[in-house]
């Protein structure tokens, strides 16, 4: 980690004051205290670096610190960290907008902003994010004295962007779909069926898991971590533990890490499977879409048998996992088996000329947005983005295992489809692996005592993209503050730009290519 | 006395089959799609379920929103009138022919896109918009492929036309006759919404059509809506179940002719509805804007089914 230690002098040269209660953690972490007003020059000397900003939490520490915190992470893909604090006077609470120079950072201050009152200074579009319309004006409730308050309809219409001229027409669609899918709200503008603006609006099912964290045992926070998003059960637990996990210092056992990947991996599987079926379904296509889910129901019922629950719930443990694999099923014949049956599946699919010639060219999300907005997950890897946390933040065993990281740059929905089949193989190939070298021995640690009001985190590439799991317990041992981040927090934002010029008609099947979770972006 | 007494049978016997034929179509999918699927019966729960639910009512909606499912209702019954389903000649033949059933069924497409408009939903307008985008290419088709056979039978009368191919069966596999067919078998596919021009059992309100302008209907007026469309699919098949293959329509007024008919008109559903089952498994749905290619191409068909028909007669 000689990198590390030359971004350390970069940084201490830089700032005027220098850099504060500066200590290394677990080999690559940078953590340190850096000055309100400096913020800019720390994002900007990491940036020379090539370290982006993936993270930023606010935390209420008015009551130990006299004041608010915000932490900043930034990751380089030489897998190193630097985590930068920022105190925050609850009598100013403003910090200075990184938003011009990290795209994720205006999101991550819009958030803020809503549920932590603290303003950022220049930032260039400061309209709500997460507060929905009918919270008081002075509500925010991730403060630790928020409580409950009265919600009442503040009368404001919703900010939309007007499109007018000659022709144009919106077009609302939700929050209430004819499908059983989450609410979201998509206001299209729109010229005879070319789609000219889509704004979309979210933020319908705050259920303050974020809130629901804090004051729980550590031990106790896994279940909620497994209900962020029903679908990424396995990825938000295991970026929950591992946090937890880097938080006390534990070495979680071999065989645990090896069943992990075997998780994750399952995990994987059975949504890409599913996510075929229903992109060909879009196009019509609907035998495909019954087969998959016949191959995705089998997977469920392997899921089952591996950690007693259909989603993998109860699967990853603190410390290690509270599973075995089963001594009458042969799990890597089995989704070997699978995986045959899907890719006969896929071929009579793409080899349909109709279907073929829907996917091609649709919702074309171009590298350069891609890359502008910090899309993470197959989303990015369709848009020529080579970016995977199994592979540049390894954790469990991937670091040993072989695979590829699949990267088409097409950007359509045709190359989003074709990732996730890649993808869905290379799961298979890493449970096969996984499963081969699984050690004996136990399968879960003692975690041991939690370090109070120290910030732990954790990376994982869940089947949308990269989750980030980041801790912090207090003197009691109980959480005091817990920030979930899924990836579609930011891929949510590219949908917009992947439709422009696309037809109407086509939304559906470019919004299930994307297939984004309402749930994880709204906590 | 007996050939009005037949109509009036026909037509009867037409709309109780009509749901039959919408879910022995969907029977078939699901089980192409390996799917166990709804009983053929299905439909007709359905309709028995939407007359007895409550009407919900825009209150932006007129007298046109309200109208609407009855002419669309009316209008498709009485071009089951029209149709030689079980026996030619009948007395209905003189009253309207094939000119006056495409234009009836353009009369239920228009006030259905009406509708759409009527309640001033986003949907019911870009229902409409696609459907008279349809509409506009598809019925030039239907008029110009049935034309294709009536220059050979030397009459536009739709009873006419069955009997010279009853007469003379060569002319069933003439050129012009095999042109037509496939010019109205896509005409069909895209009058009745289904794949690859529409899909009828999508969710998507973005990517409908038939379903987009008619989301706003609920209860009986839903019930009459639905029921015209199952009429009008059975229709279609009856029209190229017929004029193209006529064997099996009666030509005399006897009891073993007419059980004979509608044995005859059943397999002639039932092969249809297969042919559809298998058609719409095995296509996915066009983008948009391929429709009008599709459609261009129908006409193309139909225009050569009339050239042909033209010289070779």
């Amino acid at each position: 980690m000689t990198d590390l230690g030359r971004v350390e002098t970069a940084l201490a040269a830089r700032l005027r004051d220098g850099l504060s209660a500066r200590r290394r953690v677990r080999g690559n972490e940078l953590h340190c205290v850096a000055p309100r007003g400096d913020v800019a020059a720390v994002a900007g000397t990491l940036r020379a670096f090539g370290a982006e900003l993936v993270l930023m939490v606010a935390a209420d520490r008015r009551q130990e610190e006299g004041g608010f915190e915000v932490h900043y992470l930034f990751a380089h893909r030489e897998n190193w960290f630097v985590h930068a604090t920022v105190a925050v006077p609850p009598g100013d609470p403003t910090i200075v907008s990184l938003a011009t120079l990290h795209y994720p950072a205006s999101r991550f201050e819009r958030e803020i902003a809503d549920l932590f009152g603290i303003r950022a200074e220049g930032h260039p579009d400061p309209r709500p994010l997460v507060r929905h319309g009918f919270w008081p004006e002075d509500y925010f409730p991730l403060r630790k004295d928020a409580g409950t308050r009265e919600f009442r309809d503040d009368g404001r219409p919703f900010p939309f962007q007007q499109v007018s001229g000659e022709g144009i027409y919106e077009i609302p669609v939700g929050p209430v779909h004819a499908g059983v899918i989450e609410p979201g709200h998509f206001r299209f503008s729109v010229v005879g069926e070319t789609i000219i603006d889509m704004k979309s609006r979210l933020y319908f099912t705050h259920k303050g898991t974020e809130k629901l964290f804090e004051g729980r045992r550590p031990a106790e926070g896994v279940a909620l971590a497994e209900r962020v998003s029903g679908d990424t059960t396995v990825g938000h637990a295991l970026a929950y533990c591992q946090a937890l996990e880097a938080l006390a210092g534990a070495e979680v056992p071999e065989r645990a890490k090896h069943l992990r990947v075997v998780l994750l991996e399952l995990e994987r599987l059975y949504n890409h499977v599913a996510d075929f079926g229903m992109i060909a379904n879009d196009t019509g296509f609907a035998a495909a879409h019954s087969h998959c889910f016949r191959i995705r129901e089998r997977l469920l019922r392997l899921n089952k048998r591996l950690t007693g629950n259909r989603l993998l719930r109860g699967g990853v443990v603190p410390g290690g996992v509270a599973m075995d694999l089963p001594a009458d099923v042969d799990v890597t014949a089995e989704v070997e088996s699978a995986l045959a049956d899907f890719n006969e599946i896929v071929d009579i699919t793409l080899s349909n000329t109709l279907v073929i010639d829907r996917l091609e060219g649709t919702g074309r999300l171009t590298t350069g947005a891609a890359r502008a907005h910090g899309v993470l997950g197959f989303v990015a890897r369709a848009s020529g983005l080579d970016v995977d946390a199994r592979r540049d933040y390894p954790f469990a065993v991937y670091g040993e295992l072989a695979f590829r990281v699949p990267v088409f740059d097409s950007g359509d929905v045709k190359a989003r489809t074709l990732v996730r089949v890649e993808e869905a193989r290379e799961s298979v190939g890493l449970i096969r692996q996984a499963i081969g070298r699984t050690p004996a021995g136990p399968s879960v640690c003692r975690l041991g005592p939690l370090p109070a009001f120290e910030a732990a985190f954790s990376l994982v590439e869940g089947w949308r993209g990269t989750i980030i799991h980041w801790v912090m317990v207090n003197a009691g041992g109980v959480l005091e503050r817990v920030k979930v981040f899924d990836p579609s927090f930011l891929n949510w934002r590219a949908l917009s730009y992947a439709l422009l010029k696309n037809i109407v008609p086509d939304f559906p099947l470019c919004n299930k290519s994307f297939n984004q979770s309402y749930s994880g972006n709204d906590l | 006395m007996t050939g009005f007494l037949l109509e009036a049978a026909q037509v009867l016997l037409a709309l109780a089959l009509a749901p039959g034929l919408v879910g022995l179509i969907r029977w078939m999918k699901a089980r192409l799609q390996n799917r166990r699927g709804a009983p053929v019966r299905q439909p007709y729960l359905e309709l028995r379920k939407l007359f007895r639910k409550e009407v919900v009512l825009s209150t932006n909606a007129s007298w046109i929103f309200r109208a609407a499912p009855f002419v669309v209702f009316a209008s498709t019954v009485a071009v089951g009138f029209l149709v030689p389903l079980l026996a030619v000649p009948l007395p209905f033949d003189e009253v309207g022919d094939l000119l006056v059933v495409v234009y009836l069924l353009l009369l239920g497409t228009f006030f259905l896109a009406l509708a759409g408009l009527d309640p001033g939903s986003a949907f019911g307008g870009m229902g409409s918009s696609r459907e008279m985008t349809v509409a506009a290419l598809a019925e030039p088709t239907l008029a110009v492929a049935i034309f294709a056979l009536a220059l050979g039978a030397g009459s536009t009368n739709l009873g006419q036309i069955v009997g010279r191919t009853m007469a003379d069966p060569l002319a069933a596999v003439s050129p012009g006759h095999l042109l037509a067919f496939a010019a109205l078998f896509i005409v069909m596919l895209a009058e009745t919404g289904r794949l690859p021009v529409d899909n009828p059992a999508t969710h998507l309100e973005l990517t409908m059509i038939h379903e987009a302008m008619v989301l706003e209907y609920s209860g009986r007026y839903l019930a009459l809506i639905e029921w015209a469309a199952a009429l009008k699919l059975l229709i279609f098949f009856a029209l190229l179940g017929n004029l193209f293959v006529p064997w099996g329509v009666a030509a005399t007024l006897t009891p073993t002719a007419l059980s004979l008919a509608v044995g005859a008109l059943l397999v002639k559903l039932v092969v249809l509805a297969a042919a559809v089952a298998i058609f719409e498994t095995r296509v996915a749905k066009l983008r948009l804007f391929r429709v009008p290619e599709l459609l261009s191409a129908s006409f193309v068909l139909a225009l050569l089914a009339v050239t042909s028909s033209f010289l070779l007669r």
